[in-house]
């Protein structure tokens, strides 16, 4: 018993200047560039489009990073000059605000690529486009054999009966609420702005929330397709493709009156590899290199020019695939910067009660 | 008689001595940690906490304005000097990009204030010389609205209390006095009363179900004991992500569950038992349950097992014998036990997130919502102060009651 | 806790009453763990029973990784380190606060386990913010640190509670039969009180391996710990790789605790009786 005590101690003892020694092997600081996205199957196929090929054509060493979209990491790595990461995926309202609010360098076009070569709304002051992605809705066509084909009759619950499943968000919520009350495509937003307007959002909502299943993550629609929880979600459209891919099953996906919206890469204000990050921007808006991305991940690609390199087979599930765009809705950043938090904590209190 | 002093005396003087080594011994004692988490966390902490309130960096974006607000008195429209102040805050304030930042903080008080500022600003290259009154009101009329005069100044303080006055769903109106938030934004309050109750609704779920399983492990052979103990271990060490995610497994509608029910025909519809407050308290439970078995069984396998039975042979039932004799000397563990499940439920979120609905998020939800998905960390540290005052709170009235801290010597 | 041959009625239905309860909370506890073992053999990729079929793919995808092995290197790393500093600096405070009192004592326990009673996200971004200050964001002795408070809290509670019970007069015996303080706390206190210092390390251990809200703001690519790479990706997808990953971690602490439990009774055969001897 003695002995064990006194081993303890001196086990405990050993451990603690071991623990000491590791702790204070100083970080390596002087850093590769390091690009953050959202991990998952959209960062590995990043890595076989973008990354791998730029170490091998330029020589730069790349860190990955993953994170789930918390601007707070941005915002105290700007407020306290620790900047650890370079290259930023954000989505569009993120980056138009961090933007404004300095979180992010401007962007010098001139050494990433002509503008023309992209599609609208690719080639920001901040950043740079490197995928489109629409919201649509979906349901499990070897159940339902014949399916709603519009917002309207999404909310059929007579028709269809049983869940709806929906993101837990006021952005593109709000909107779909509209189109599904009748609202025609270019006036939403028009609409949106008005009390009146945000009322009869919530009101068609409050028709159907006794039917909806809220969601977060971008999987989560399709288990819970597949778990029988929901008979139809607002889902991401490459999310059911890739599902409908890999594990052989028939989710449509309805292309009427999708909300669609663009993922920017961004450099992170006072990031001391600014050069090599622009080097790798411009590496990922040639069309051949996003081609490669596109051709496994059913999202819309932002150099023109990238669809003749596309799968036929692939090619009818993007979204910016002929048709899929003129029946679709484009986010409305500035509407959301603008009202964002007012609308977001109405939904929130709504959602709550 | 002197000799007896002395003896007095020296004894006292030893006695102060071992008081004084005993003060010592503590203090040495507990220093290393205070030390470590006065630098590591109370100051950060503290800083972060502070931000509920601290105001400060709005008087150096709009420096200018502020001064000349300073002299408004509050009534009408400001004078021309004011409206001159916000053009020449904005015209260095625009392009450093710090505009946004007051902006979202007035925002915050006052809907449209953002896009206000950020309109003026960006208009501000053409608007020429003063006088500038006319210009602003032209570039847009809320400029001409005392209201927004009302909050710039308000939001041109040093200290602020919009953040913790909203998190207890309270707003200041237009004429300064502080009255309710509109119902459809009022929020708060209810999700503060919520987190209380399932944080005291798991508490005591699994203290009921702790209590049994911990007195069996206490008083079974050491082969069952340490199975139990092996199993209890095997949970707690399973990451916290992966037992929630194997509730909704267990409880989805084509879970095990509900599976085995409808396929022995008690049901014909799969029952709700996840994304709902059933699944909030089965998985909290689940999760938080070791946190009450251990320190429970910690202190009954030091209890020897021949005071119940003395009590028994004095003639007590075994009923009587467990309530009165038994129960009391597992208090220390009860109260451990619950102070830890209890106080830990506050603050939990991950595990209501993921099995919970809407209707289920306690205020961490929310703090993490602010943290996150707004970046508004003045709102996510205010909501942090009231949690923070609950949590203590009820740890101070608690705490003392089961008598947890409270050790004496001897 | 045998049934007494003379056990009345009322005590035998009590006695197989108590049994099966007993049994019924042990399964609530293991029955969801047990649930997502098989699901880790699942061919596709969508979580629920039945099984569309048995497969290894996902313990492939964990092991052609890489990441996964590293994960559990920085988890150990950081882990083990913290809870040593937990336990250490939590029990020698424990003791401290049991020998004095004074006022506000209370409210110095308070502040010394506040880390569990405030809110995650609030700690992280807090130590996030002063860690960048000081340059101990991404790196171990950041996250060593930050898990050492945040396990601390559990040591001092379980301790305090098996403190509290302690007979002093042992103490006093030992110093005043000339016993320095360190011996008479290893020998005399530290065995009383080891239940509580296991229990709470435990605590402190386990906090830090499952830790995920404070490491996602203060953890570089370098230091990703098992709960990170976990949470990696699942803003988008919900990847079976987790289950695999958590049913090799199930087996691995069941083995290691099946072997311990084994020693423990080898152990105890063998000195049997040169205990009856002594």
């Amino acid at each position: 018993m003695k002995n064990g005590l006194l081993k303890g101690c001196l086990w405990s003892l050993t451990a603690l200047a071991a623990c000491a020694c590791i702790a204070t092997v100083p970080s390596a600081h002087a850093r590769d560039l390091t690009i953050v996205g959202w991990g998952g199957t959209t960062q590995a196929a990043h890595k076989v489009a973008y990354f791998d090929p730029f170490v091998k054509e330029t020589g730069i060493k790349i860190v990955e990073d993953s994170w789930s979209g918390e601007m707070a990491k941005i915002r105290g790595m700007v407020e306290t000059g620790d900047i650890t990461w370079d290259v930023v995926q954000v989505e569009a309202p993120e980056m138009y605000q961090g933007c404004e609010e300095g979180l992010f360098e401007q962007l010098d076009w001139s050494k990433i690529t002509d503008k023309k070569n992209l599609v609208d709304g690719a080639a920001a002051d901040c950043g740079a486009g490197i995928l489109i992605w629409s919201t649509v809705f979906s349901y499990d066509a070897d159940v339902i054999k014949n399916g709603p084909k519009t917002w309207a009759e999404f909310w059929d619950v007579k028709k269809w009966p049983g869940k709806r499943g929906m993101r837990r968000g006021a952005k593109m919520t709000l909107e779909i609420a509209l189109l599904a009350d009748g609202v025609p495509r270019k006036d939403v937003y028009k609409v949106l702005a008005t009390k009146k307007g945000v009322d009869r959002a919530f009101k068609k909502l409050d028709e159907l929330k006794p039917y909806i299943v809220w969601w977060k993550a971008g999987a989560e629609p399709q288990q819970r397709l597949a778990a029988g929880d929901v008979v139809m979600s607002m889902a991401y459209n490459a999310w059911v493709t890739r599902i409908n891919k890999e594990e052989k099953r028939n989710f449509a996906i309805i292309w009427d009156g999708n909300l669609y919206s663009m993922d920017f890469w961004t450099i992170v204000k006072g990031s001391p590899n600014v050069d090599k990050a622009l080097k790798f921007i411009a590496f990922s808006m040639r069309p051949d290199r996003q081609a490669v991305f596109f051709n496994k991940i059913a999202y819309g690609w932002t150099a023109k020019g990238t669809g003749k390199y596309i799968d036929k087979n692939m090619l009818p599930l993007l979204p910016t695939a002929e048709g899929h765009l003129d029946n679709a809705l484009l986010t409305n950043v500035e509407f959301w910067l603008d009202n964002g938090e007012s609308l977001e904590q109405r939904f929130q209190a709504w959602v709550a009660k | 008689m002197a000799l007896q002093d002395v003896a007095d005396k020296s004894l006292h003087d030893k006695l102060r001595r071992a008081e004084r080594r005993k003060k010592i011994e503590a203090v040495s004692l507990i220093g290393p940690l205070l030390l470590l988490m006065v630098i590591f966390y109370f100051i950060p902490i503290g800083m972060m906490l502070y931000r509920s309130i601290d105001n400060s960096q709005m008087r150096e974006i709009l420096p200018e304005t502020a001064k000349a607000l300073a002299h408004w008195n509050g009534q009408g429209l400001p004078d021309e000097s004011a409206y001159a102040a916000v053009v020449a805050d904005m015209k260095v304030a625009y392009p450093a990009r710090t505009l946004a930042g007051a902006g979202r903080r007035l925002n915050f008080d006052k809907v449209g204030f953002y896009s206000l500022l950020l309109k003026t600003g960006r208009k501000l290259k053409k608007i020429g010389g003063p006088p500038y009154k006319e210009k602003l009101i032209e570039i847009d009329s809320k400029w001409g609205d005392p209201k927004y005069w009302t909050v710039m100044k308000r939001g041109l303080k040093n200290i602020t209390l919009i953040y913790l006055l909203r998190a207890v769903d309270l707003r200041y109106d237009d004429t300064n006095s502080i009255v309710g938030v509109p119902e459809e934004q009022a929020i708060y309050k209810s999700i503060i009363q919520r987190t209380v109750y399932i944080s005291l609704s798991v508490t005591i779920l699994c203290l009921l179900i702790g209590y049994p399983l911990a007195y069996f492990m206490a008083t079974s052979s050491a082969s069952v004991r340490n199975l139990l103990m092996i199993g209890l271990l095997l949970v707690f060490w399973t990451s916290l992500l992966v037992r929630t995610l194997s509730w909704i497994l267990v409880l989805q509608d084509k879970g095990v569950v509900n599976s085995f029910l409808l396929s022995l025909g008690i049901i014909s519809h799969p029952l709700p038992l996840v994304f709902n407050r059933i699944g909030v308290y089965v998985a909290m439970t689940h999760v938080l349950l070791p946190f009450m078995v251990l320190p429970l069984y910690s202190v009954m396998a030091g209890i020897p097992s021949y005071y119940v039975r003395a009590a028994r042979s004095l003639g007590a039932t075994p009923i009587a014998a467990f309530f009165k004799v038994y129960t009391p000397m597992t208090l220390p563990g009860i109260g451990a036990g619950c102070l830890m499940v209890f106080i830990q439920a506050l603050g939990y979120y991950i595990t209501p997130a993921l099995v919970g609905g809407p209707k289920d998020q306690m205020v961490s939800y929310f703090v993490a919502f602010f943290v996150n998905e707004r970046v508004n960390w003045s709102m996510a540290s205010a909501l942090g102060v009231v949690l923070l005052l609950m949590t203590g709170s009820f740890y101070l009235i608690f705490g003392k009651r089961v008598n947890i801290t409270n050790m004496k010597l001897g | 806790m045998a049934l007494p041959a003379h056990a009345t009625t009322g005590e035998r239905i009590w006695y197989y009453t108590f049994r099966v309860l007993v049994a019924v909370v042990f399964i609530y506890l293991i029955f969801p763990i047990l649930t997502i073992i098989p699901l880790s053999f699942n061919s596709g990729e969508f979580l629920h029973y039945p099984l569309q079929g048995v497969s290894l793919r996902w313990y492939h995808d964990v092991i052609a990784s890489g990441q996964w092995a590293v994960a559990v290197k920085n988890s150990l790393i950081v882990g083990v380190c913290s809870m040593v500093l937990a336990t250490v600096l939590g029990t020698t405070a424990a003791v401290g606060l049991n020998r004095v009192n004074f006022p506000g004592k209370q409210l110095l326990v308070a502040f010394l386990i506040s880390p569990m009673m405030i809110p995650l996200v609030i700690s992280a971004l807090a130590l996030y913010l002063f860690f960048a200050k000081i340059g101990l964001n991404d790196t171990y002795l950041g996250i060593i640190l930050a898990h050492t408070i945040l396990g601390m809290p559990f040591v001092l509670i379980t301790v305090s509670a098996t403190l509290q019970g302690f007979d002093y007069t042992l103490v006093n015996a030992g110093a005043s039969l000339g016993a320095a303080p360190l011996p008479v706390f290893f020998r005399i206190v530290m065995p009383l009180i080891l239940p509580g210092i296991v229990s709470g390390a435990m605590f402190a251990f386990a906090t830090s391996l499952d830790e995920v809200v404070v490491v996602l703001f203060i953890a570089g690519p370098a230091h990703r710990t098992l709960p990170l790479q976990m949470f990696s990706g699942i803003r988008e997808h919900l990847s079976p790789t987790i289950l695999a990953v958590a049913t090799m971690l199930i087996v691995f602490a069941g083995l290691l605790m099946l072997t311990l439990e084994f020693l423990r009774k080898r152990n105890e055969k063998l000195n049997a009786p040169a205990n009856i001897a002594a």
